[in-house]
This record gives C-alpha cells, sequence and structure tokens, in this order.
C-alpha cells in the first residue's frame, strides 16, 4: 500500500476543499442575489468544467502555468518555482476543476431561501458578507455539507487533472489514482485492487458519515 | 415630511404617484392590486423606481435624476409585511435583536426587551420562532422592526394575523410610542376600518395612481360620494 499516496491525496482534497468553499459561498451568493445579465456568462464559467475533459482542462492549466505564457513566467518568478509538477499547480487545477461541484449545491441552497427573509435582513441594515454568513449560510447549511462532499469526493477520485498538471512525482504529485494507474499498467491487479476498495471505502465512509451527521442535525431542527 | 414623485413598472402595472405625506401616521389605502405593495417597497429601497425621487425630512432616499439609490439599511427605515419574515435559525430575542449591532451587548439586550414589551409579547424571548403562532410571530416582527427607532416606519397590512381587539389594543400602544421617537409611518391597507380607524392622513390609491389625499374623514366621505354616484347611475 502507498501510504504516501494516501496521504497526499487526502491532503489534496482537504486543501481544495477548503479553498473552494472560501471561494463558491460568496460566488454563490453573487450569483443568487446579484443583477445584470452578465451573471449569467459568470454562472456558464462556473459551471464549464462539468463539460470540459479533465485531460484538456489538465493541457490547458499545464501551457498556461507553464514557461511559455507571461502567467506562467510571473508565477515562476513570484513563487520561485514553476507551478506544474508541484503540489501548488495540482491545488490550483483541482480548485478549477471541482468548481461546480462546490457552487451547484450552494446556488441551489441560497436561492431556495425565502426572498422576504433576505429583504428583512437588507431592511435591519445586512450588508452583503452579513447577509450571507447570518443568513443563508446558516439557512442552506446541508447544501454547503453537500458541497463540502462533492468536493472532497471529487478531488480524491481526480485523474486527468492530475496526470497531465502533476505527472508522477513520488510525495509531490502522485496521488491514489495515479497508483491506480500504475498498478493496472503493470497488471499489477491485487494491488490496484487495494487500493480500488480504500479509494471506493473512503467515499463510502466520507458519504456515510457526513450525511448520518446532516441527518442528526436535521432531526433536532425539526 | 415624506416627499414621493415615482414612476414605476412593474409588467403590465404602471404605478405613477406624487404627493407629499405630512402626518407622522399616513394610511395607504385601496383595493388589492391597487400598488400598495409596490410603493412601500420603493419607499424601502426593496426595489427601484424608473423614474423619481423620494425625500424624507428634506434628505433624498431616491433621486434617479442624480443616480442616487440608497440601500434599504442606510435608509434607516423599517418595514413589516403581512408574512412576518422571522429568521428561523434565531430565537426571538435574536430576531429582535438582529438589527442592533452597533449597540453594546447590554444596550441591545435592553432595547429587546422594552420592544417585546411595546408589543406585547414579553414572555417571548427565548422562543425558537417555528413555535409563535401566527399573531405572536407579527407582533415579534413588528418588535425587529421598531428596535434600530428607523425614521421611517412601513407597515404593509402587518395586523392581518390579529384579531380587531389585539390589533386595536397594539395599535394604541404603537401609536404614542412612535409619536415619542418621531418615526414617520406609512401603513398601508386594503381594510377600510383600518384605514379610518387611525384618523390619520389617507391616501387613497386606485390603480397605480393617487386618487385621494387627506384627513381620514375627508377622504372617506368623497370615497362614499362617489360610491353613492356609481350606485345611483346603476
Amino acid at each position: 500500500m502507498d501510504w504516501q499516496a494516501l496521504a497526499l491525496t487526502l491532503k489534496l482534497a482537504t486543501v481544495t476543499t477548503a479553498i473552494l468553499l472560501v471561494i463558491a459561498v460568496p460566488l454563490a451568493a453573487w450569483l443568487v442575489l446579484g443583477r445584470g445579465r452578465w451573471l449569467a456568462v459568470l454562472e456558464a464559467l462556473a459551471a464549464l468544467p462539468l463539460l470540459l475533459p479533465p485531460t484538456v482542462l489538465g493541457f490547458f492549466l499545464l501551457v498556461l502555468l507553464g514557461p511559455r505564457t507571461a502567467v506562467g513566467r510571473g508565477i515562476t518568478a513570484f513563487l520561485g518555482h514553476p507551478l506544474a509538477f508541484s503540489f501548488s499547480g495540482l491545488v490550483v487545477g483541482s480548485v478549477i476543476y471541482s468548481l461546480p461541484f462546490a457552487v451547484q449545491p450552494l446556488v441551489a441552497g441560497f436561492a431556495a431561501v425565502e426572498p422576504a427573509l433576505v429583504d428583512a435582513a437588507r431592511l435591519l441594515g445586512a450588508g452583503p458578507s452579513r447577509l450571507v454568513l447570518s443568513l443563508l449560510v446558516p439557512l442552506a447549511r446541508r447544501s454547503l455539507l453537500a458541497a463540502a462532499v462533492l468536493s472532497f469526493l471529487h478531488t480524491m477520485g481526480e485523474f486527468g487533472v492530475v496526470l497531465m498538471l502533476g505527472g508522477d512525482i513520488p510525495g509531490a504529485t502522485r496521488t491514489l489514482s495515479i497508483v491506480l494507474y500504475n498498478q493496472v499498467e503493470n497488471f499489477d491487479y491485487a494491488a490496484a485492487n487495494r487500493t480500488a476498495a480504500i479509494l471506493l471505502g473512503l467515499s463510502v465512509a466520507a458519504l456515510a458519515a457526513i450525511y448520518a451527521g446532516g441527518r442528526t442535525r436535521g432531526g433536532a431542527r425539526a | 415630511m415624506l416627499e414621493v414623485a415615482l414612476d414605476a413598472r412593474r409588467g403590465s402595472f404602471h404605478l405613477q404617484i406624487e404627493c407629499r405625506l405630512a402626518s407622522e401616521w399616513t394610511v395607504v389605502f385601496g383595493p388589492s392590486g391597487a400598488g400598495k405593495s409596490t410603493l412601500l417597497r420603493l419607499l424601502a429601497g426593496l426595489d427601484r423606481p424608473d423614474r423619481g425621487r423620494i425625500a424624507l425630512d428634506g434628505s433624498f432616499l431616491t433621486d434617479s435624476a442624480l443616480g442616487l439609490w440608497l440601500k434599504p439599511g442606510p435608509r434607516h427605515t423599517s418595514m413589516v409585511t403581512q408574512q412576518p419574515a422571522l429568521f428561523p435559525h434565531l430565537s426571538v430575542a435574536s430576531n429582535v435583536a438582529y438589527g442592533l449591532g452597533s449597540l453594546n451587548r447590554a444596550s441591545r439586550a435592553r432595547r429587546v426587551e422594552e420592544m417585546l414589551d411595546l408589543v406585547g409579547a414579553t414572555d417571548l424571548p427565548g422562543y425558537n420562532v417555528r413555535q409563535l403562532s401566527g399573531g405572536e410571530a407579527q407582533r415579534v416582527a413588528l418588535a425587529r422592526a421598531l428596535a434600530p427607532q428607523s425614521r421611517l416606519l412601513l407597515l404593509d397590512e402587518p395586523f392581518s394575523a390579529l384579531d380587531g381587539a389585539a390589533s386595536d389594543a397594539l395599535l394604541a400602544r404603537l401609536q404614542p410610542w412612535l409619536k415619542q421617537h418621531r418615526v414617520q409611518t406609512v401603513l398601508a391597507t386594503h381594510d377600510a376600518t383600518d384605514a379610518f380607524a387611525t384618523c390619520a392622513e389617507v391616501a387613497l390609491l386606485r390603480g397605480g395612481r393617487l386618487a385621494a389625499l387627506g384627513p381620514a374623514a375627508e377622504v372617506l366621505a368623497s370615497e362614499r360620494d362617489r360610491l353613492i354616484g356609481r350606485l345611483a347611475r346603476g
């Protein structure tokens, strides 16, 4: 068992989920409460990774973050190393790739909050951040939970973006999906079965634990 | 003094109104669909007019010519609607305290207590709002709207869940408090009893237009004459 890859995968999923929630909560609130036709364009962009093949997204990011573009050169100069083929690069790719999985449940949850409650909070002086933190997030906490679970599990099983953008560097970019791919390529099906079982077990356990927590809290509310 | 000159289209409905509401207590009276709620939402800053201006005591809240439109919070305007819209995840006391962020904890607690006492809901502060009856919820919504001591209070059929006696008793406690705190109040209702019982200035709305504005007795008399005239014409 590649414990290093397992630890790296969990770390990547945790960091990605945390960053995604910080980005997705205000973005979803903006999409729901904002006005203007261009918001539809923003929503489409946020959903684009759903339709883009992961390898294509990984390739675009590899080119964008590489030494041939001004963005890539700027980032390399700022960080002192290129983002491609590093853990930080994987985080960037994962955040973009999993963005719709965080944004969509939050948009649905925030949109379900009664407009009269939003009006009441605005009349009582709530600005955008208070509106989100004191009203939308507490009332849409199940959507927040769903966004976190989906982002975490989607990142855990990520393959195309990771391979294109990170390659296969042990301890830096080799995640469990890459390990599984290597094991299958080497016809080591026994090891591949173990790796697949771990990925499957982690996914089921995370889903069950988090939904059980949500169910308990939901029961207490009633 | 509330000065209003508004032009707002909502689908096929067109609200066009120009008036000066000088009384501390004005009742906007009219049938359903006359534009009462639309007017109150525009006054509150929840919606923007196509054109026009709103000024309260000489300060502009909205002036489309200047591109001025104050958001609801900075308008210092409170509103209570038929739907209490209490925050379901907060207790009664937390709901009432929601708009009191600028006060310290002790002052906030005092104000909450004072407001709940004013609306006759002193036994409710620890309750979950889901446990409240319709009438209790409307009292708490009123307490929440009064707590920040806004300059303008907008009431859109806020006592619909209270019976006549309870509504009268609440109004009797409320009106001296509003007068003492110099809060200008606009009450929208389709109920003639509400409109004329408070001996207030009445603005009669019909089809998005101001049909009459004046003391309750005068508006009532002109409305009665109009109805008698219509009946006489068959």
